[in-house]
């Protein structure tokens, strides 16, 4: 039985506290809501709408295409078993600067909180999956997990000091009647901020 | 069933565009051009679904790099979501070649629905399609793809590919 034990918004206020100001913060459904709740800043990209399940994809194109940077990429369980080979695409190209928070609350949120078919109630049949064992078998080298606040907030700077690609798996309760996020505006000009934000093509 | 166009060819047709990254998932024609990109000095990544290979592509375009999606038409049917949110969404223009199987020949897949879907699906996703049919086709990708990178459009050329 997973044990669910930390507030994603709590996870998330601590996140911000350590972000550098060079960071580039990818984020997606349920953790793009509650991220946006914390405040704002130029080098956020608010991956709302998206495709989900490509938060990760995304964040790999950004870590390659700017390796003097850290990028932070905070989704779901439900959207990475939605693009789980991206985990191997992404050890395939080593980005030593791409970092993957996982928030696992076992349940597609933003719809319900349906459970998925890798959590434990979403498998009558089968133990729930290992994602953060799915992460390692698929190649990398540097995996954390976390179901406790106080580890988290003490791990959280060396953490993000590893050299990555790194899969951090945190373990969150679900928000009961949580919304899905809402587009902060319209997508082409926060795509054009963001670029002139980080030095990429922009303008 | 060879490509109608050389690795060299497209590769250096890519260099000469400026692209740096070809995110790809390969065919028996498109894979056939992967040395030759690499040779070219671009650097190609391997994605495990094409869906991914939109998405990373956004990534890359983003942070300053000039990036091309090489998929086949049976990946471009899988990837329209992600497809949809890059280049309608965000309006990316990220440029792509896919292949069209089984325009050429029909010897491995009789009968294959590829040709009833791919440029209905093309044309369904409202991208700008020029379709290359023969190697005298060669000038029709290059300006295509030229026409794109000027006026920041997602140009697609589809490939006409015989065996799958």
């Amino acid at each position: 039985m997973t044990e669910f034990r930390m507030s994603s918004l709590e996870v998330l206020r601590r996140l911000r506290a350590v972000r550098k100001d060079y960071d580039i913060v990818v984020s997606a459904m349920g953790a793009a809501r509650d991220w946006m709740a914390l405040g704002s800043h130029p080098r956020d990209w608010v991956f709302v709408p998206s495709s989900m399940g490509q938060a990760t994809s995304l964040g790999l194109g950004l870590a390659l295409a700017r390796p003097d940077l850290r990028v932070i990429v905070l989704g779901g369980d439900g959207g990475l078993i939605m693009n789980l080979g991206s985990l191997i695409t992404i050890t395939a190209q080593q980005p030593p600067n791409l970092f993957l928070l996982i928030l696992d609350n076992g349940v597609y949120e933003v719809t319900g909180a349906q459970p998925t078919p890798a959590s434990d109630a979403g498998r009558d049949l089968a133990p729930p999956v290992d994602l953060a064992g799915l992460a390692r078998a698929s190649g990398f080298q540097a995996v954390f997990r976390f179901n406790n606040l106080d580890a988290f907030t003490t791990d959280l700077e060396g953490m993000l000091e590893t050299r990555g690609p790194v899969f951090a798996l945190l373990q969150v309760a679900p928000v009961p009647g949580a919304e899905g996020p809402r587009s902060p505006g319209p997508a082409p000009e926060r795509a054009r901020a963001f670029m002139a934000a980080i030095g990429g093509r922009g303008q | 069933m060879s490509a109608i166009f050389s690795g060299a060819q497209v590769a250096g047709l890519l260099r000469e565009c400026g692209f740096t990254h070809v995110v790809t998932v390969p065919d028996s024609t498109l894979g056939q051009w992967e040395a030759a990109i690499e040779e070219g000095g671009m650097r190609l990544i391997r994605v495990c679904r094409e869906g991914e290979a939109w998405a990373t592509a956004a990534g890359l375009y983003l942070g300053g790099a000039r990036p091309l999606v090489m998929i086949q038409c049976t990946g471009l049917f899988e990837s329209g979501d992600a497809l949809r949110n890059v280049l309608h969404d965000w309006k990316l223009p990220i440029p792509s070649l896919i292949g069209y199987r089984s325009y050429l020949n029909q010897e491995t897949l009789p009968g294959d629905s590829c040709l009833t879907f791919t440029e209905p699906v093309l044309d369904a996703w409202q991208l700008d399609y020029r379709l290359v049919k023969d190697p005298g086709d060669f000038e029709v990708m290059a300006n295509h793809l030229r026409a794109g990178l000027a006026a920041q459009t997602p140009a697609v050329v589809l490939i006409a590919e015989g065996k799958a």
